[in-house]
């Protein structure tokens, strides 16, 4: 068997994980981070818009300061986040952003004078001072007082990750690149390091290290449409849920988008809608006025995304071999606009769809786009349940977004909390050592070659990982999606729980050697439908709404009882995780209120009990 | 539609000691807006669970899907079938160390390309928390990002004469990013440093300037324009240094 032994093992390379690596290895100690791709190709690398932080440098930004934009987040996370957690970000977020600057991300800056910027399609001047030039500039996002959100251009999380890992690079970070996790090694008490199946060779290796850090994104691919890469398939909630003692935090607290293509699910941006652009039916009817008179395309993502989802279980979605869909119309506003204003929506409907959407309808559907909930950490990135196991960026349950995040504040949290947890894994690696039990990493190591002895030969059965997985697919997406309510949710909990029968059943077609992609299917659709347990059986017992987390049979938000976070375990040999529940925040510097925005009702946390 | 495709895949498992380089030929009818994304996981779902390949964002942005589709290299995800003959080949880019079938390990390639040319930010100056920024031209961090564009997928070095005859050469994923450092002020390196990384055969010399590195690059890098300035400036810094201290200010 084939041992590293490190100060720090990284589970994932993308923004979060290699700015906590960065850290640790700036304090002397060794750093190797595990990626399931090339660290550049993580899904950081995807985020286009930008990332959050109180400069206030520019025009529309000015007057913004951290409190301004903790009011924001919090009212964002409908009083769902840790507060502790927010105070930290909002007042962290600058300094991250002028590190980034310091190490080399091309950020986009002032350019002093009259500027036209546009709002609701509208364009219109602000005066940007002289004496702001070339400091990092803002553009605007949902859901914020000012305009916060630093960017480069359209590549913000590309720019800022080839800048991280180049600077990791200089820091001696070693990168094992196609490696993945497949269990921690832990004595119960201890997290020791991981089981890590090569994805070049197949072999198996054990990594031994003194702090262990889950990085590794979200787990939006238990959906079957979902904006996120292929890769972010909950592989590092999967090993810490695996472990018995660590919780998942909000699982249920998934967040949609409006906008995904079809198929592909890519997602086009919501400029689209905030320039006039329209959403359309099977009979190329514009239908949101009738559900939205105000607001109509432009009301809140949630809000949208639910209407869709209305409209379409009326039957009057577009049929095709993908699924149903609706129309993003935006030929209205002709060959000009769009290829000056929205150039990246051409090219993707061109590269992607063939569609050229100065003269043809783009196919669009809500999709999963982002996971609130994930590991559950202290305000120190430190995981309940295991010493020496940290947690940072989307993978994590820190918990700023509560049960909805603000667009530019995830891409700034993994820059921001990768230094803040980076610190304290830095502290921790200076107070403490750690034994490491061989016999722990003999049984890890055992029970893994087990499992895949049993996944070649068949041993437990011959089901399909891939069927098992579209099972799961179409449950969730059913049960757990948009909508929720309490019979939908009671159906998908149980036919998940006989899919998570046929998971434990699985059995290779293929043969298993090398770098066999079917074998990886295999090794994960368990977890997969675990987590997809987590989110609808926390969806379930959830009886309110709140955030992203919608039940029709439970309209308000209720502070009374559900002023909460979700902890999920799975106990060894468990159908159903365990639930329990700890309080959203133990520091209220702003107590629950309206958002302002989403109307909705609210049972105040001072209402007597029905 | 309503076509039948037949894809032509190279398959070799290094792994498995029973597997020899060959082609397999797999068939599919064609759906609407079809991409190679989605027709080689329907292959891998519903024809040979273990075809290997590469996808992650699967949206042009990250780089892992690149391959040789019928004799071009080119990002898997963003190609439709619709654009392609009723027979596809595809095979996995050359230059990097396989993997498996149409999979590459283009990870330790580029991480050896960073240690080359020691792609960060070379300076002496700490970063101070409570500073303001340092303040730059924002048409300055417009022009660093437009280099700063590429995704590392692969297909200029695939697609060029001198990466395929010479393993050490560095390719033109690895010289524009010299020539993104050398735009940047934050990077202190002197003329002289950077043509001590490139200014040899391995490195801009050894273009042959055959340029298929631009025709193939999916994010369109003006990549004939960047080796050509940085062929221009590394000749003069090389003229430079031959010549006598009192000429030298003339450049």
């Amino acid at each position: 068997m084939q041992i590293f032994q490190t100060d720090l093992l990284c589970i994932g390379a993308g923004l979060a994980g290699e700015r906590v690596a960065i850290e640790a290895a700036d304090n002397g100690f060794s750093v190797i981070c595990l990626s399931l791709v090339p660290a550049r190709r993580s899904h950081s690398s995807a985020a286009q818009g930008g990332m959050q932080a109180a400069l206030g440098n520019s025009a529309m930004g000015e007057g913004d300061s951290p409190d301004v934009h903790f009011a924001d987040t919090v009212k964002g996370s409908d009083w769902g986040a840790d507060q502790e957690c927010a105070r930290i970000f909002v007042d962290t977020a600058p300094i991250a952003m002028r590190q980034m600057a310091f190490w080399g991300v091309p950020w986009n800056r002032v350019v002093p004078g009259e500027q036209t910027y546009y709002k609701g399609g509208k364009p219109f001047t602000a005066y940007e001072k002289p004496e702001n030039e070339g400091l990092i500039h803002s553009r605007s996002f949902g859901g914020t007082a000012k305009w916060r959100t630093c960017y480069t251009s359209d590549g913000t999380g590309h720019a800022v990750l080839y800048t991280l890992d180049t600077r990791a690079a200089q820091m001696g970070v070693e990168v094992h690149d196609k490696a993945e996790a497949i269990a921690l090694i832990h004595d119960g008490d201890n997290c020791m390091g991981a089981i890590v199946r090569c994805l070049k060779t197949g072999e198996l290796k054990a990594y031994l290290s003194r702090a262990t850090l889950i990085a590794s994104g979200g787990y939006g691919r238990i959906y079957r449409e979902s904006t996120n890469a292929v890769i972010c398939d909950g592989g590092g909630h999967i090993i810490a849920l695996n472990t018995g003692v660590v919780p998942i935090g909000n699982p249920e607290a998934i967040q949609f988008h409006p906008t995904g293509i079809v198929p592909t699910d890519i997602l086009v941006t919501e400029g689209c809608r905030g320039d006039g652009g329209t959403l359309l039916d099977v009979n190329q009817y514009r239908f949101m006025p009738d559900y939205e008179p105000e607001k109509a395309e432009l009301a809140s993502r949630d809000v949208v995304s639910r209407r869709m989802t209305e409209h379409m279980r009326k039957g009057l979605g577009v049929k095709s071999p993908y699924g149903d869909h609706l129309w993003l119309d935006i030929r209205h506003l002709g060959e000009k606009h769009i290829s000056t204003k929205l150039r990246e929506v051409q090219e993707i409907c061109e590269s992607f769809l063939g569609v050229d959407p100065v003269h043809q309808l783009i196919p669009v559907r809500p999709t999963q786009h982002y996971s609130m909930g994930g590991v559950r950490t202290d305000k120190d990135g430190a995981a309940y349940g295991l010493k020496g196991l940290f947690s940072a960026g989307e993978a994590s349950c820190w918990d700023m977004h509560g049960f909805n995040r603000l667009g530019g504040n995830s891409l700034a949290e993994t820059v921001v909390a990768g230094m803040i947890v980076g610190g304290k894994v830095v502290e921790f690696l200076k107070g403490t050592d750690t034994t490491f039990s061989t016999a722990a990493i003999r049984d890890a190591m055992h029970r893994q070659e087990a499992r895949i002895a049993d996944l070649v030969s068949c041993a437990n059965g011959g089901e399909n990982p891939y069927t098992v997985r579209n099972a799961m697919f179409d449950s969730i997406m059913k049960g757990a999606g948009i909508f929720r309510n309490g019979k939908d949710l009671e159906k998908c909990v149980s036919e998940l729980q006989e899919i998570l029968g046929r998971a434990r059943k699985v059995g290779l077609r293929s043969g298993g050697k090398g770098a066999n992609p079917e074998l990886t299917m295999a090794l994960k659709i368990e977890g997969m439908v675990k987590l997809a347990l987590c989110v609808a059986y926390g969806a379930l017992q959830r009886t309110e709404s709140r955030g992203a987390h919608t039940r029709e049979d439970f309209p308000e938000r209720n502070d009374r009882d559900w002023l909460t976070r979700t902890l999920a375990t799975w106990a060894p040999g468990a159908d159903l995780p365990t639930l329990n529940y700890e309080p959203a925040t133990q520091v209220f510097e702003m107590p629950p209120g309206d958002r302002g925005y989403g109307g909705g009702k609210i049972i105040p946390m001072d209402a007597p009990k029905a | 539609m309503g076509r039948t495709l037949t894809f032509n895949i190279f398959r070799y498992n290094p792994a498995d000691p029973a597997s020899s380089p060959h082609m397999d030929r797999f068939t599919l009818d064609e759906t609407e807006r079809m991409t190679l994304f989605i027709a080689l996981n329907r292959i891998r779902e519903e024809l040979d669970p273990s075809l290997m390949f590469d996808f992650c964002c699967r949206a042009g942005i990250c780089g892992a899907c690149a391959m040789v589709i019928n004799g071009r290299p080119g990002l898997a995800c963003h190609t439709k079938t619709k654009d392609l003959p009723d027979e596809i080949t595809l095979m996995p880019l050359p230059v990097f160390k396989l993997v498996g079938d149409l999979s590459v390990d283009t990870g330790t390639w580029f991480r050896g390309m960073y240690q080359k040319v020691e792609s960060w930010v070379h300076t002496d100056k700490l970063f101070d928390p409570k500073a303001q920024e340092e303040r730059m031209d924002n048409a300055l961090a417009e022009q660093i990002y437009e280099l700063d564009r590429c995704i590392e997928c692969g297909c200029c070095v695939a697609a060029c004469g001198t990466a395929i005859m010479r393993e050490d050469f560095l390719g033109a994923v690895a010289l524009n990013r010299l020539a993104r450092f050398i735009l940047d002020p934050r990077d202190q390196r002197t003329e002289k440093e950077y043509f001590e990384v490139v200014g040899t055969d391995e490195g801009i010399f050894g273009c042959m300037g055959l340029l298929a590195c631009e025709d193939v690059c999916p994010k369109e890098i003006p990549l004939q324009e960047q080796l050509g300035k940085l062929r221009r400036k590394m000749a003069f810094a090389a003229v430079k240094n031959i010549l006598p201290k009192f000429l030298k200010k003339d450049f």
